[in-house]
C-alpha cells in the first residue's frame, strides 16, 4: 500500500520535473527562433525531410479517408433521404477533425520519430557536444530548424490531406454512387465557413505542429547517449505526441468549438 | 612527485588547473576531490584504466558538464561558474577531438571543416576553402572533400576530426582517445601528427589515452588516474616512482598483455 | 549542386501545392469573398424561423447573394433575423423575404422576392414583408385532421 502510494508520488514528481524541463527547453527554443541567423539551407533541408518525404503517406491516407467517409456518409445519409448533404458531411468532417488530427498522427509516426532518432543519434555520437565545443548552440543549429519547419509543414500537409480527402469523397459520392456533382460541391460550399471551420482547422494543425516539433526535438535532445536510449526516446516521442494530440484535440474542440 | 604540487617541473605556468573537483552522474561517483594541472605549451596525457573518468576530465574542462564541487581554471577563467554565454568565449580558445570523431554526418568532409570557420569567422568562401585544404594537407589528407563521414575509414575520421579541432587555431587542444580502434601504423601516424602540431604551433595538448606505450613516447607530462586518486609527473618521474600502483599500471601494458597471449613464455613471466 | 537543385525544386513544389490547397479551402470551399465591409446589412422579422441557422444562404431567384448573420428574439417575442447580402444589389424597399426549405427535409434558407418600388433598401433597414417558415409537422397534422373530418 505504502509502496503503491510512493510509486504514484514518484511518477508525479517525475512528470512535473519533465514538464519543467520541456518548458525550459521550449523557452530556449523560442529565444533561438527569434535570434539570427536563420540558416536557409538547413530550413530547406528540413522542409524536404519533414514535408516532401511525408507527402506520399499524407496524400494516400487523405484519399482513402475521404473515400471511406464518402461511403459511410452515403450509406447513412441515404437512410434519411439526405444524400445531397454528402458534400457537407465529407468536407466538414475532414476540415474540422480528420485533416488536422490524422495529419498530425501520421506526421508523428513518419517525421516526429525520425527527428527524435536523428537528434538522439547526434547526442549518442557526441555531435551535439562537438557543436558546443565549436561555440555553436545545438538548440540553434539542430533543434530550431526542425521545430520551426514542423510548425510550417503541418498546416500545409493538413490542407493537402483535406483536399485529397474531399476528392476521395467526391469520387465515391459522384463517380461511384452516381450523385450529382453540382449538389456535392454546393452542399460543401454552403456548409463550410471560413472563420468557423477552415481557419480553425489550420490553427489546430499549427498547434499540433508545435506540439510534434517540441516533443520530438526535446526527446532527442535529452536522450541517453546509447542506442537503447535513442530507441526509447523515439518510442516515447510517438506515444507522448499521439496521446497529447488526441487530448489537445478534445480540449480545443470543447473550448473553442473548432 | 606529489599530485597537488603547484610547481611544475616542465614549465612554470599551468594552463589548466583542476582544484578539488568531485564528479558524479545520477548519484554514481566518478571521482572525488581530483586535483591536477596541465602545463602550457606541452603535451599532457591523462592515463588510466576504463571507468576512472578520463573522458569526464575533458568534458569538465570544456564546460560540457559541471562538477559537483571544486574549481576548474582554464587560462584563468573558472568554467564552473561561467554562464553559458561566457562559456562560449572560453570555448573559442579550445579545440576538441572526440573519440568517435563527432563529425556532423549530414555534411561532407569539406563542409565539416568549413563549419567552424563559417560559424565564427568572417573569412570569405575562397579563404575558407584555402584554409580547409591547408589543414587537410597538414593531417595528410587530400581529395576527400566530397566524402561523407560515413564513407571514411577509422583512421581518416580521426584525422579529419583532428583537422576540425585545430580549424579555429585553438590555444588548447583536447583529444579523447586518439588511438582507439586504430592499427599500429595509423597510431604512429596520429602520434607523429600530434607531436608536430605541438612543436610547430606550441598548442597546449591534453590527451586522454589508455595506451601506455605511445603515452610514454609522446608525453611531456602525465596525469595517471587511479581508482583512488591521481598521480602526476614527467614520464621519467613516473617510471622511477616507488608507488606500487603506478609501476603496476605502467607495466601492465595492454600491448604486453596482447604479446603475452601470443607468446606462452612471456605469459608466464607476465603473470609472475 | 545538382542534388540541391532537385531538393529546392521539390520543396518549392510542395510549398506551392500546400499553399494552393490552403487557398482552395479558404476561398472556394470556405467562401471568403469580398463581402466584408461592403455588404448590405438588413434584417427581417418572422413569426416562425423553425430550423433556420446562422450562415444559411440568402438567395434571389435561386442564386446565393448573401447569408444569415444572426437570429434572435426581439422585444415582441418574434424572431429577428439579420442578413448580409452583396452590397451592389439594389433591392426595392417593398421586397419580401421568405424562409423556405431545400427539398422536403433539407436545410432552411431565405429567398428574397423583389418588389416594384423605385426606392431601394439601405444598410440597416428592415425588410418589412416576410413569410415565415413552414413547419412540416403542423402541416401534416392539419392535413390528417382535415382528412379525418372529411371522412366523417
Amino acid at each position: 500500500m505504502i509502496h503503491a502510494v510512493a510509486y504514484i508520488g514518484a511518477r508525479t514528481l517525475k512528470f512535473i520535473s519533465e514538464l519543467g524541463h520541456i518548458t525550459v527547453f521550449g523557452f530556449r527554443l523560442c529565444v533561438a527562433a527569434v535570434t539570427p541567423p536563420l540558416r536557409g539551407g538547413l530550413l530547406l533541408d528540413e522542409i524536404y525531410k519533414l514535408g516532401v518525404l511525408s507527402l506520399m503517406i499524407i496524400c494516400i491516407s487523405g484519399l482513402t479517408v475521404g473515400m471511406v467517409l464518402g461511403l459511410q456518409g452515403y450509406n447513412t445519409l441515404v437512410r434519411f433521404g439526405a444524400e445531397e448533404s454528402l458534400g457537407a458531411v465529407v468536407a466538414l468532417s475532414l476540415i474540422r477533425e480528420f485533416g488536422p488530427v490524422m495529419t498530425a498522427l501520421l506526421l508523428t509516426g513518419r517525421a516526429g520519430s525520425a527527428t527524435t532518432a536523428e537528434i538522439g543519434t547526434m547526442v549518442a555520437t557526441e555531435q551535439l557536444d562537438g557543436l558546443r565545443m565549436m561555440s555553436v548552440d545545438p538548440i540553434d543549429y539542430v533543434v530550431k530548424p526542425k521545430a520551426l519547419m514542423m510548425l510550417l509543414v503541418t498546416p500545409l500537409l493538413s490542407a493537402l490531406f483535406i483536399v485529397f480527402g474531399i476528392f476521395g469523397g467526391y469520387l465515391i459520392g459522384v463517380a461511384m454512387m452516381g450523385g450529382d456533382s453540382g449538389t456535392f460541391i454546393a452542399s460543401m460550399e454552403n456548409s463550410v465557413d471560413f472563420v468557423n471551420d477552415v481557419a480553425g482547422s489550420f490553427l489546430k494543425a499549427g498547434l499540433f505542429g508545435v506540439l510534434i516539433g517540441l516533443v520530438a526535438t526535446y526527446r532527442g535532445y535529452s536522450c541517453e547517449p546509447t542506442s537503447a536510449g535513442v530507441s526509447a526516446a523515439t518510442t516515447s516521442t510517438v506515444v507522448t505526441t499521439s496521446v497529447s494530440i488526441l487530448i489537445f484535440d478534445y480540449f480545443i474542440t470543447a473550448l473553442w468549438g473548432v | 612527485m606529489e599530485p597537488t604540487d603547484p610547481i611544475n617541473p616542465v614549465n612554470g605556468a599551468a594552463h589548466i588547473v583542476l582544484d578539488n573537483v568531485s564528479m558524479s552522474f545520477n548519484g554514481r561517483r566518478v571521482f572525488d576531490s581530483l586535483s591536477c594541472e596541465f602545463p602550457r605549451g606541452k603535451i599532457s596525457v591523462v592515463l588510466g584504466g576504463s571507468g576512472v573518468g578520463k573522458s569526464t576530465v575533458l568534458r569538465l574542462i570544456g564546460g560540457l558538464v559541471r562538477p559537483c564541487s571544486g574549481r576548474i581554471l582554464v587560462d584563468g577563467d573558472n568554467v564552473c561558474e561561467l554562464p553559458d554565454r561566457k562559456l562560449y568565449s572560453v570555448r573559442d580558445k579550445l579545440g576538441m577531438m572526440f573519440q568517435g570523431g563527432a563529425l556532423l554526418d549530414s555534411l561532407n568532409v569539406f563542409d565539416n571543416l568549413a563549419f567552424p570557420l563559417r560559424e565564427s569567422s568572417k573569412l570569405d568562401e575562397e579563404e575558407i576553402r584555402e584554409e580547409v585544404h591547408r589543414r587537410l594537407r597538414s593531417v595528410g589528407l587530400s581529395d576527400v572533400d566530397e566524402l561523407l563521414p560515413g564513407e571514411l575509414s577509422g583512421g581518416m575520421v580521426k584525422r579529419v576530426a583532428l583537422a576540425r579541432a585545430i580549424m579555429r587555431s585553438p590555444e588548447i587542444l583536447m583529444i579523447d582517445e586518439p588511438f582507439s580502434g586504430l592499427d599500429p601504423v595509423s597510431t604512429k601516424m596520429i602520434e607523429a601528427l600530434l607531436l608536430r602540431l605541438n612543436r610547430e604551433l606550441g598548442i597546449t595538448m591534453v590527451v586522454v589515452s589508455h595506451h601506455v606505450r605511445s603515452t610514454l613516447r609522446m608525453a611531456d607530462w602525465i596525469v595517471l588516474m587511479l581508482p583512488d586518486g591521481a598521480v602526476a609527473g614527467t614520464p621519467g618521474d613516473l617510471l622511477n616512482s616507488q608507488d606500487p600502483c603506478v609501476t603496476r599500471f605502467l607495466n601492465e601494458d595492454p600491448d604486453e598483455a596482447l604479446a603475452a597471449l601470443e607468446n606462452p613464455d612471456a605469459a608466464t613471466e607476465y603473470s609472475r | 549542386m545538382r542534388r540541391e537543385l532537385r531538393r529546392d525544386f521539390l520543396v518549392g513544389l510542395f510549398v506551392l501545392a500546400g499553399l494552393g490547397c490552403i487557398a482552395y479551402l479558404s476561398f472556394s470551399v470556405g467562401g471568403i469573398s469580398n463581402e466584408g465591409g461592403t455588404g448590405l446589412s438588413l434584417y427581417a422579422t418572422f413569426d416562425q424561423v423553425a430550423g433556420l441557422k446562422t450562415r444559411a444562404p440568402v438567395e434571389i431567384a435561386g442564386v446565393k447573394v448573401g447569408q444569415v448573420t444572426g437570429i434572435r428574439l426581439n422585444d415582441e417575442y418574434r424572431a429577428r433575423v439579420d442578413i448580409e447580402v452583396d452590397g451592389s444589389l439594389e433591392l426595392p424597399f417593398d421586397s419580401s423575404a421568405a424562409i423556405v426549405t431545400a427539398g422536403l427535409l433539407g436545410d432552411k434558407y431565405i429567398t428574397l422576392e423583389l418588389g416594384a418600388e423605385s426606392e431601394y433598401l439601405q444598410s440597416g433597414e428592415e425588410i418589412a414583408y416576410t413569410e415565415s417558415a413552414i413547419v412540416l409537422e403542423r402541416l401534416v397534422g392539419k392535413f390528417l385532421y382535415n382528412v379525418e373530418s372529411d371522412e366523417k
